[in-house]
């Protein structure tokens, strides 16, 4: 078997997995679990995170794929935005209607 | 209340015995290949294999207590789901010989996945249209869950064919060492013969060109060998056993009878 996938390290690799609960809602990230390749991957996904019909829909990524903004960097990363409201749209009066 | 018991039965009788025999027969498949999966509880070579193999036992075991149940509501003798599973004896109980096989290592379990589990889908799938009303349902119910069982042993059979030569070595062991037994799946009986003439079971030789279909198929891509060996036991059905059936039954059985009717 030639699926790609993360390079072992002990045991099996790890996976992400996101699940979407239901038709219409995005795939959320749900946990994660170990796995020879993809396609063992999502059986296991589906039996350790979807065995109470939590989902209709998984994706599973290798771990080692997602790249993760660092702890250190968050100050630069994120605080720059504390102070800017005016980027929320909420000096928009909203017709009645629209849905929001 | 049904009749039974009064030698040479009239009217719906045997047809009555036939359907008990069939049902329970069906059931203890199912309860007797969850206990083998349950043993993998804590001993599964991962964790998330740990909680996959148990799952399938927990599938098979909501089969069987379907099964049973409808076995002891036919049979109208009083007896209800755990009076059939734990309170029988060996001889009683008419699963196939396959199921009650030792786990054995991973290799020889997945052998046994995939012989039984494409067994029982090709069956569930024929019960589905049952002249009998509860068989066609807990069939139709089943035959999802089967499909999973037989696509996880497949996966499992290909990684572990074609993976290293130590996983090819074990993996071809498991099918050799329980080859023997695939044969009794598709003998039938003077009762599984009355039943398909009433349109309630299905005719088990006509499982076997499916069956064979999808397990070479599977072998073929796992660069595994197909066994050859012809001598196979059938005596299941019979209620005679395997040397290993009695261990399971004591482990199955124990604490049920060391507390006769407990409840939580």
């Amino acid at each position: 078997m030639s699926e790609r996938g993360p390079a072992p390290s002990a045991g099996w690799p790890l996976w992400e997995v996101f699940v979407r609960a239901r038709r219409g809602l995005s795939h959320n990230h749900v946990g994660s679990l170990h796995a020879p390749d993809a396609q063992m991957a999502l059986r296991n996904a589906r039996d350790v995170y979807t065995r109470r019909q939590e989902g209709v829909s998984i994706w599973v990524v290798p771990a080692d794929a997602i790249t993760a903004s660092s702890p250190d960097e968050k100050d630069p990363f994120f605080d720059p935005a504390g102070d800017k409201a005016y980027r929320h749209p909420t000096f928009y009066d909203v017709p009645g209607g629209v849905q929001m | 209340m049904r009749a039974e018991g009064f030698g040479e039965p009239q009217g719906g009788a045997p047809r009555i015995r036939d359907l008990v025999a069939y049902a329970l027969r069906l059931g203890d498949d199912a309860l007797v290949l969850a206990q083998r999966l349950g043993e993998w509880s804590s001993r599964a070579p991962e964790l998330e294999e740990d909680v996959a193999l148990t799952n399938l036992g927990l599938d098979l075991l909501g089969q069987a207590r379907a099964l049973l149940s409808y076995a002891g509501e036919v049979e109208g003798a009083g007896r209800d789901e755990d009076d059939l599973a734990y309170l029988r004896q060996e001889r009683e109980f008419t699963n196939c010989l396959l199921v009650e096989q030792p786990n054995d290592d991973f290799g020889a379990t997945m052998a046994r996945q995939l012989y039984f589990s494409t067994w029982q889908l090709e069956l569930y799938l024929g019960l589905r249209g049952s002249a009998d009303p509860t068989i066609a349902a807990v069939a139709a119910k089943a035959v999802k869950e089967v499909a999973y069982h037989r696509d996880h042993a497949t996966m499992w059979v290909l990684r572990l064919g074609d993976g290293t030569e130590e996983s090819h070595r074990r993996m071809q062991e498991g099918l050799e060492r329980l080859w023997p037994y695939v044969g009794e799946l598709f003998e039938a009986d003077d009762v599984v013969d009355r039943l398909v003439a009433a349109g309630v079971a299905v005719d088990p030789a006509a499982l076997r060109e499916g069956w064979d279909r999808h397990v070479d198929a599977t072998l073929a891509e796992a660069t595994l060998a197909r066994p050859e060996g012809r001598w196979h036991p059938g005596s299941g059905r019979r209620g005679l056993h395997s040397e290993h059936m009695g261990y399971l039954l004591a482990e199955l059985q124990y604490v049920h009878r060391l507390h006769p009717g407990a409840r939580w």
